[in-house]
């Protein structure tokens, strides 16, 4: 039974998620982090609160959750690329600041890892409930993005992406990982790791107030202006109310009418540099599955064991939850006759695949006990 | 001919006139606030007015400073961010009691952490915006919106409540005092946390529907007990200079740390193990020490933990899954072999106990009941090892036997990695003593 000792020279470490998250952000620059205890994310708390100081940053235990992303949004006003986590009862409460950080186009990463609900439901049993929470969970309905990993080493790459579309878009990005992914502890091999290519936010300096250059900017619509920092020569204003290009409070609909327009076009228009996803197609197949996150994982190892067997399938795993990938899906699900959504929710994330493939037999493996879905129950899908 | 133009008085105040009514103290608070920047010869870019929400919410936009007007009741949350990321700024936060009571749990926590920003509390005893409720600090006994018998709540002492709590400077007055704006000043040229409670008139409806007036306050300050000037001056080190300072010299903890293999690998499988005993009796670590060594022959883990949300009481178990590949799923249907350590582990165990067949193996601490189980059943005794055995070290004894038994581990590997670090002598005397039980 044994084998020689592995000729694979790749050094291998036992880690979990939360790690993976927390080097990704500083690999990402993160330079703030404030956040609340909670599990399962009270790691990458306690993580960040170890590593900043060393990292030249700052990291917080906020009083709670509303004071922790508060201190983030205003950090970054400062200057600093913040982060924050949480977990779904956390989300609830960040919700009016995640609308504030839209409404004045903040850059900053929001990082949920996802435990059964509602409400305090089980705080150490994993879960994907939030899909859909935090796509409409501030007031409003303005777009959102949020990526979702489906491995340890993507928990890094997705985080450093993440801060790259915060900044490039000037606005908040989830990472949506889960209390398995976060917290369960597997082999990676040291090489798995990829970085990302982070860009900075513009940032429009020594402007001085009258200047050409207000700190906000509707027109062109889908135009992300450079961010004007506080301590720079000239002072900046910053409003969480609808208001005009250097943030004076207005109610006058045409300004209104173009910043909120503005809001909605800098991710919608812009959705081919976000959509994620990972495509394992196989000529011949019938059968698509579809997943994300944690049971993308199962889904994986359903697929690797079926091929085992002689079976056609493909699968396509999301990367970006928000904006739904819809060029990735519609591609994956060409010739084929029917596509099964695996999640830990009650088909939240089913009703996008059904909207954007009408006509497509499409079933769902859910789950909400808390327990994962099992290679095997994809299987069981297979003609 | 050049005509002279006289200076202006210098100011941070816009040109445009307060939109608060007629009568309202805010007006004068911000005056003050505006001598104050000035005397202290600050350049509108080096100030940050936090504005909160309602008629105090307005206020930032009668100022050139920078500004950041939030969320009701948080500014205090933006303000701390602001000075953590740049200490070198001056941040003023207005607020009025309506955010003070919402805030409460902020307002607070600065004082605590003594961060080095001012608070100004334009506090007119109600809610001034949104038609004449009562606040945090509405008096009892006073009429408003929302108390029409009038108010039961005893009003909020802020100056007391910062105090005691640490806030490095506090003052109670009134938008009638002659020396506000040098209050201010003081307030703002302090290095930590400073909080100013500045009472004033909502003349939209609290005087109204109280006969409030200037004579008034000062009666109600001193119905209450509350006194007035500088209440408290705590010279305690300002938040984020702290934080820097306490910065300096700390090491990451987070570079990899790699294992390469070194062994021979034991399995051509996957092997999904389980061990079920008591929080604080070091399951997870007996089973990372299983996992680890697996790697040092070249295997993949998996560890997947359940505990509830207590911390030392209830169970801990430990899924751990050791294959030739990477594991993709980390859910175990079927252990292959199950390790029960304790009464705990024993609650958690039927539903692996109903899911093992004949092939798997069940190791079991004497004293606890005989599993009913498909499985093999082997009864551990560690009264009868070489060594006393706690029950903090039972699961790593339990493993030990387990592991020497079922070889899905090199078992140098195994004893590599179980005596490395600081608990490593202590480690090896359980490890040695538990596979010597297993013979």
């Amino acid at each position: 039974m044994a084998s020689p000792i592995a000729a694979d020279p790749t050094p291998r470490e036992f880690t979990d998620g939360s790690t993976a998250i927390v080097r990704g952000a500083l690999a990402a620059g993160c330079t703030f982090f404030a956040g609340y205890p909670i599990t399962p994310a009270s790691s990458i708390l306690m993580a960040m609160m170890r590593e900043m100081p060393a990292a030249g940053g700052v990291a917080m235990q906020g009083e709670d959750e509303i004071a922790s992303i508060g201190m983030c949004i205003g950090a970054t006003m400062a200057g600093a690329r913040a982060m924050t986590a949480t977990s779904g009862p956390g989300i609830s409460l960040y919700s009016e600041s995640i609308g504030l950080a839209v409404m004045g186009e903040v850059p900053l990463v929001i990082v949920d890892v996802q435990r059964l609900g509602p409400s305090t439901g089980a705080a150490t049993t994993t879960s994907q409930g939030d899909v859909q929470f935090v796509r409409w969970g501030t007031a409003g309905g303005f777009p959102i993005i949020a990526l979702a990993p489906s491995s340890i080493p993507e928990c890094y790459t997705l985080t450093m992406k993440a801060f790259d579309l915060a900044e490039r878009f000037r606005c908040p990005v989830f990472l949506l990982t889960d209390k398995e992914l976060a917290m369960t502890m597997r082999t990676v091999a040291a090489d798995a790791y990829h970085d990302v290519p982070v860009r900075q936010r513009p940032v429009l300096s020594g402007e001085r107030p009258g200047g050409a250059v207000p700190p906000y900017r509707y027109e062109p619509r889908d135009e992300v202006p450079p961010m004007q920092l506080y301590g720079d020569v000239a002072p900046v204003r910053f409003t969480g109310s609808t208001h005009d290009e250097r943030a004076y409070i207005t109610k006058k609909p045409a300004t209104v009418e173009a910043l909120n327009r503005h809001l909605v076009a800098k991710i919608d228009d812009h959705r081919d540099e976000i959509e994620l996803a990972v495509a394992d197609l196989e000529p011949g197949a019938t059968t698509l599955f579809v997943s994300y996150g944690v049971t993308a994982g199962s889904m994986r190892e359903a697929v690797a064991q079926a091929r085992r067997e002689g079976k056609k399938v493909s699968a396509l795993t999301l990367h970006s939850l928000w904006p739904v990938p819809e060029t990735a899906l519609a591609a994956a699900a060409a010739g084929i006759e029917r596509i099964v959504v695996a999640e830990l929710n009650p088909g939240l994330y089913r009703r996008e695949i059904e909207r954007v493939l009408p006509g497509t037999a499409i079933t769902g493996i859910e789950r909400v006990d808390g327990r994962l879905v099992a290679p095997s129950e994809f299987l069981a899908e297979l003609p | 001919m050049t005509d002279l133009v006289p200076l202006a008085d210098p100011t941070l105040r816009t040109a445009a006139d307060y939109p608060f009514c007629p009568g309202c103290g805010h007006g004068p608070v911000l005056d003050g606030l505006d001598k104050a920047l000035v005397q202290l010869e600050l350049g509108d870019h080096q100030v940050v007015i936090v504005s909160d929400i309602g008629c105090a919410g307005l206020s930032d936009q009668y100022f050139t400073t920078s500004a950041f007007h939030g969320l009701h009741g948080r500014s205090i949350t933006y303000a701390s961010g602001i000075k953590l990321a740049r200490p070198d700024l001056d941040v003023v936060v207005i607020m009025g009691d309506g955010g003070t009571g919402i805030g409460g749990a902020h307002l607070l926590s600065a004082a605590r952490r003594n961060i080095g920003i001012t608070v100004l509390v334009l506090n007119n005893l109600n809610f001034g915006m949104t038609g004449g409720q009562h606040s945090a600090t509405t008096p009892e006994g006073f009429l408003t919106a929302t108390t029409p018998g009038g108010n039961l709540e005893r009003p909020l002492d802020i100056c007391a409540t910062v105090g005691v709590n640490g806030a490095g400077y506090v003052y109670r007055g009134t938008s009638f005092d002659d020396d506000l704006a040098e209050r201010i000043a003081a307030g703002i040229r302090y290095d930590g946390f400073a909080m100013l409670d500045v009472w004033d008139l909502c003349t939209a409806y609290l005087v109204r529907s109280n006969k409030f007036s200037r004579r008034a306050i000062d009666t109600t300050m001193e119905h209450l007990g509350f006194a007035t000037g500088v209440l408290y001056e705590n010279d305690r080190p300002e938040y984020a200079a702290a934080y820097r300072e306490l910065s300096q010299g700390q090491h990451s903890a987070l570079p990899p740390r790699p294992t390469a293999a070194a062994y021979p690998a034991p399995l051509d499988r996957r092997y999904h193990l389980v061990i079920a005993g008591s929080a604080g009796g070091r399951v997870r670590s007996a089973a990372r020490l299983v996992g680890l060594a697996g790697m040092r022959a070249g295997l993949w883990a998996a560890q997947r933990d359940d505990f509830p949300v207590t911390v030392k009481s209830g169970h801990s178990v430990s899924e751990l899954i050791l294959g030739p590949d990477e594991i993709d799923y980390t859910g175990v249907e079927r252990p292959d072999a199950l390790v029960i350590v304790s009464d705990d582990g024993f609650e958690k165990a039927p539903p692996y106990l109903e899911a093992m067949d004949g092939d798997g193996v069940v190791f079991v601490a004497a004293g606890l009941p005989t599993p009913e189980t498909a499985a093999r059943v082997v009864v551990v005794d560690p009264s009868t090892a070489e060594v006393r055995i706690a029950s903090a070290s039972m699961a790593l004894a339990l493993m030990s036997y387990a592991v020497a038994e079922l070889g899905i581990v090199p078992l140098a590997a195994f004893e590599e990695v179980a005596g490395a670090g600081a608990h490593g002598p202590k480690n090896m005397e359980i490890v040695t003593a538990g596979m010597a039980l297993a013979g």
